[in-house]
């Protein structure tokens, strides 16, 4: 696909996918790099942002979810703008995961992949970060935070809700 | 590849070196158990049910990804062995619903089976089952998820198999489950065979679920009573309310010519046995002018009578018959001959899907140029010219596909549009439309890839649609033979339209493409006429002129077929023996209910040559098979119906007498397989006692008609055995056939299949569903 057709992506990551495609021998391999991509500039992987990638690559629709769904971090709804990834495994859960979860918890009044209803976070416990000699650790988005307690919350949730507001209409995504 | 030899659990084999060891050890007797294998599609090595120790090897392996060489020793029953599966067997327990004893699968479970085995009574997992809504994808398929093993057999069936890609995998771990394409719909072609393939009783079927047992029912390997191919089909009957009722139809003994295959018509289009608007009483037209509920007696007199007096007041000329291309060889053999022989007359003939005469004509004298659908299978090269197969002919493209896919075949198609089998094409060539007749030129001409390649073949198939007729079909067959490495296969529609044409339904023609004006052996029909006859339209002219005294119509529908004025038939006696009241039938003056391609005995014949035996499999009451209505209508018109039916002691010059040893006699053996009855039936020899004796018939088709020299012994084994008219020495091809005029294929989709399909339930949901998903996809 180039240039002249249709794309729900923005012309940079459009180009970036035409790369794509044609750097494996088989086109397929390209599947699951374009839907992180995708997902990051879109935020979740739409009908839409299926249907096209399916296209790009010359596989059916169906085909691609079943890639997709294998992975829990590609997701199929919409996220918070900043989505809160807290690490339950084990070293994390050794130093305080779980209070620091349900903190999160209490203070967004919502649970495992919950999403405010401003939209501006959404909540998921997730597998090992790869941040355990910091542990806890949490991602939002793609920025860490670690060796945190129950009580750095507050404060953590304040920096990306000011964020957010200073954000306010202009371009979204960080 | 060359052999190998290896030990098996102390037994030497031998096989040629990369066979998978589990299909060389299926070959020599030792069973070993999988649920992810498949014969035929792509290994997936995802059950662990077939590990097998191999010495000098760590750990166990898996018979179905290892291929065998020289000198390997292989232990597949040991210990360790079933310990493993066992374990494996745990783990697909551990989500499992203990469901058995109300799942479609149960007594034909291979997961029950290997249980039984293996003997995974008690768990040592004790979580919570993960249990899901059952879910209903099409009106056809239905998908109980904690059912399933995910052996993906369905989605490799789907995809390799059927080409369809419809199923998939989602999710991960014990989330795991099958998908279909529309979200929680199947937008495909029903053909159920991801039903079929189903290890367990994940997918279910809609027409079958919850009704039954398998061990409740008889198991009837009988053939499809749709389309041209011939599958053989399993149907599973059950007494009900005295009926014998057929409950589902599936592809169990998957012995036919159609291997593995089953298509959604043979599969879910059985229910037009059942319809409440089938006719089960003769019906007799009546003072007021209305159709009414007659006996069999009064009907048969009523009609035996008319065409009596018709016949020797007006003469044999002034009646038509018209036959069908559902019923079977004896059946429209018996009917010709009574045309013939009784009504004097050879204004005969049936709805022509396909120019088959012209075919004969072409290969007349030459012997090993036609194809049988297991020649298909395994050809190297074919040429597909014209034709649909996939809609059209499910089996054959089922064949090509297959071929194409494990034995590299190479598939060359010619057409005027694009057709789904392509995909598995070496070479395709768009063909302008009405170019086939130059077809032939053009291959000769090997200007193009194309031609060169088909040049370049050693030896091909050439498959052709029904788009050739006549002046085609020659000039190409012409070509064909003249090239001396071609064989042909033709494309009509129909179960039995073949057999229709090859036992004589034409008015020129007596079977076998024997022509009228010569009738070589058939010059024992007493008081047959010499002159061709009327072909359907000009019966139906001659009706609308009031020439034509009398109709007698077996299992066909002329006026909605030919779009006749009804006004036509208005003077005409009209007699239809048929499953519904169709358009004809409610313009007659007697109808007769006809008994359904299930409900009888007899053979068929495939648009590729294959004889096939019918065995009855469904009763209704108060139907009659054609044959036996024939016989009565002959009977009541004060024939001796043993000049119809060799049966009995007054069958050709004494052969049969009518007294027969039945076993009874046979004393301490009268319980053991009868071997002298085996004999007799291989030679055609057994006893025919009764007039209603279709094999009495076959008998007479074999003797009689050039072509039909049948290995009887196969066909009563359920085999399929190849004929061949016209191919016989002495074969004189006829100069002026009937015309191409009224030649109109049926162009049947997936879905549907003329007057049957229009009383067949399952069919008609299945086409609405598949319309609702077209819609769906265009307004997406």
């Amino acid at each position: 696909m180039s240039g002249e057709t249709m794309s729900i992506f923005s012309p940079r990551l459009a180009a970036r996918f035409d790369a794509l495609v044609k750097k494996y021998p088989v086109k397929r391999s390209a599947l699951v790099p374009m839907l992180l991509y995708a997902q990051d500039e879109v935020g979740y992987l739409s009908d839409a942002v299926i249907a096209e990638v399916a296209e790009r690559i010359g596989i059916t629709e169906l085909d691609v979810r079943n890639v997709a769904t294998y992975y829990s971090m590609l997701r199929f709804k919409p996220a918070g703008r900043y989505n809160i990834q807290v690490c339950t495994n084990i070293s994390c859960m050794l130093r305080g995961a779980y209070p620091l979860l349900e903190r999160f918890q209490e203070e967004l009044g919502i649970g495992h992949k919950g999403v405010t209803s401003d939209g501006v976070f959404s909540l998921e416990e997730v597998e090992c970060i790869g941040a355990c000699c910091w542990a806890p650790a949490i991602q939002v988005n793609y920025d860490f935070h670690d060796d945190l307690t129950p009580d750095h919350v507050p404060g953590i949730l304040k920096t990306y809700r000011s964020k957010a507001e200073g954000a306010e209409g202009t371009a979204a995504h960080a | 590849m060359p052999d190998v030899t290896f030990t098996v659990d102390g037994k030497t084999l031998t096989a040629p070196a990369g066979t998978l060891l589990i299909d060389a050890c299926r070959k020599a007797g030792i069973e070993i158990p999988a649920f992810c294998y498949y014969p035929g599609l792509s290994l997936q090595a995802a059950c662990r049910m077939c590990l097998v120790r191999q010495e000098k090897v760590p750990k166990l392996q898996t018979a179905c990804t290892t291929t065998v060489a020289e000198g390997q020793v292989f232990v597949t029953e040991s210990p360790e062995i079933a310990q493993a599966r066992k374990a494996t067997i745990q783990l697909l327990l551990g989500n499992h619903p203990l469901d058995c004893p109300v799942c479609d699968a149960g007594g034909e479970c291979e997961l029950q089976d290997m249980t039984f085995k293996y003997g995974a009574g008690e768990s040592l997992y004790v979580e919570a089952k993960q249990h899901r809504e059952e879910q209903q994808w099409s009106p056809a398929v239905f998908y109980d998820r904690p059912r399933c093993i995910l052996c993906y057999r369905c989605i490799r069936m789907c995809g390799e198999g059927m080409d369809v890609w419809a199923l998939g995998i989602q999710n991960r771990g014990t989330h795991s489950v099958i998908a279909p394409n529309d979200g929680d719909r199947l937008d495909c072609e029903q053909c159920g065979m991801c039903i079929d393939v189903c290890p367990v009783g994940a997918l279910t079927s809609g027409s079958y679920r919850y009704k039954t047992r398998p061990w409740e029912m008889n198991h009837v390997s009988t053939i499809c009573t749709h389309c041209a191919d011939g599958c053989k089909v399993t149907l599973g009957v059950r007494q009900i309310d005295g009926d014998a009722v057929i409950i589902r139809s599936d592809n169990r003994d998957k012995s036919g010519i159609n291997n593995d295959f089953l298509c959604a018509k043979g599969r879910f289009g059985f229910d037009f046995v059942e319809s409440a608007e089938r006719l089960t009483k003769p019906l007799v037209r009546n003072a007021a002018g209305a159709l009414e509920p007659a006996t069999w007696d009064h009907a048969l007199r009523f009609a035996a009578r008319r065409l009596k007096e018709i016949r020797d007041s007006k003469g044999g000329a002034a009646i038509g018959v018209i036959g069908s291309n559902r019923t079977t060889n004896e059946e429209n053999y018996l009917l010709q001959k009574l045309a013939r022989t009784v009504l004097g007359t050879n204004n005969i003939d049936h709805q022509r899907s396909t120019d088959y005469a012209a075919f004969v004509r072409a290969l007349a004298g030459h012997t090993g140029k036609t194809v049988s659908l297991r020649a298909i299978a395994s050809a190297p090269a074919i040429l597909l010219v014209g034709g649909n197969p996939t809609e059209e002919h499910p089996l054959l493209a089922w064949h090509l596909r297959t071929n194409v896919r494990l034995n590299h075949a190479r598939l060359y198609i010619a057409n005027t549009r694009p057709v789904k089998l392509e995909r598995q094409a070496k070479l395709t060539q768009e063909i302008p439309a009405g170019g086939y007749k130059d077809l032939a030129a053009f291959l000769e001409a090997g200007q193009s890839d194309f031609s060169k390649a088909i040049l370049a073949e050693e030896s091909l198939v050439i498959i052709f649609g029904e788009e050739f007729r006549g002046e085609t079909v020659d000039s190409l067959v012409t070509w064909g033979i003249k090239r001396n490495n071609v064989r042909f296969a033709y494309l009509g529609d129909h179960a039995n339209a073949r057999g229709a044409a090859d036992m004589g339904l034409f008015p020129d023609l007596l079977p076998g493409y024997v022509p009228v004006s010569a009738p070589g052996d058939f010059a024992e029909y007493a008081g047959l006429p010499a002159a061709p006859g009327k072909s359907m339209t000009q019966m139906f002219e001659a009706a609308g002129q009031g020439e034509l005294g009398a109709l007698l119509v077996v299992g066909a529908n002329p006026i909605s077929w030919l779009g006749a004025n009804p006004a036509d038939l208005k003077n005409t006696f009209v007699v239809v023996q048929d499953l519904f009241l169709t358009e004809t039938a409610a313009l007659a003056d007697v109808v007769f209910p006809a008994a359904s391609l299930y409900e009888k005995s007899g053979t068929v014949t495939n648009t590729y040559g294959d004889v096939q035996m019918v065995r009855k499999a469904a009763d209704r009451a108060g139907v009659k098979p054609d044959f036996e209505i024939l016989v009565r209508l002959a009977g009541a018109m004060g024939v001796d119906v043993s000049t119809l039916v060799p049966f009995g002691s007054s069958a050709t010059a004494g052969m049969r007498g009518m007294t027969a040893d039945l076993g009874q006699s046979r004393g301490a053996q009268a319980g053991e397989a009868d071997r002298h009855s085996v004999w007799l039936e291989a030679n055609g020899l057994e006893p025919k006692l009764s007039p209603f004796d279709p094999l009495a018939v076959l008998d007479e088709i074999e003797r009689l008609v050039p072509g039909y020299t049948l290995d009887r012994l196969n066909l009563f084994a359920g085999n399929d055995g190849t004929t061949e008219p016209g191919s016989s020495p002495g074969f004189v091809p006829v100069a002026a056939l009937t015309g191409t005029e009224h030649i109109v294929p049926a162009h049947d989709t997936l879905f549907t299949s003329g007057t049957l399909g229009r009383y067949c339930a399952g069919l008609n949901e299945l086409d609405k569903h598949q319309a609702t998903e077209l819609a769906r996809t265009a307004a997406d």
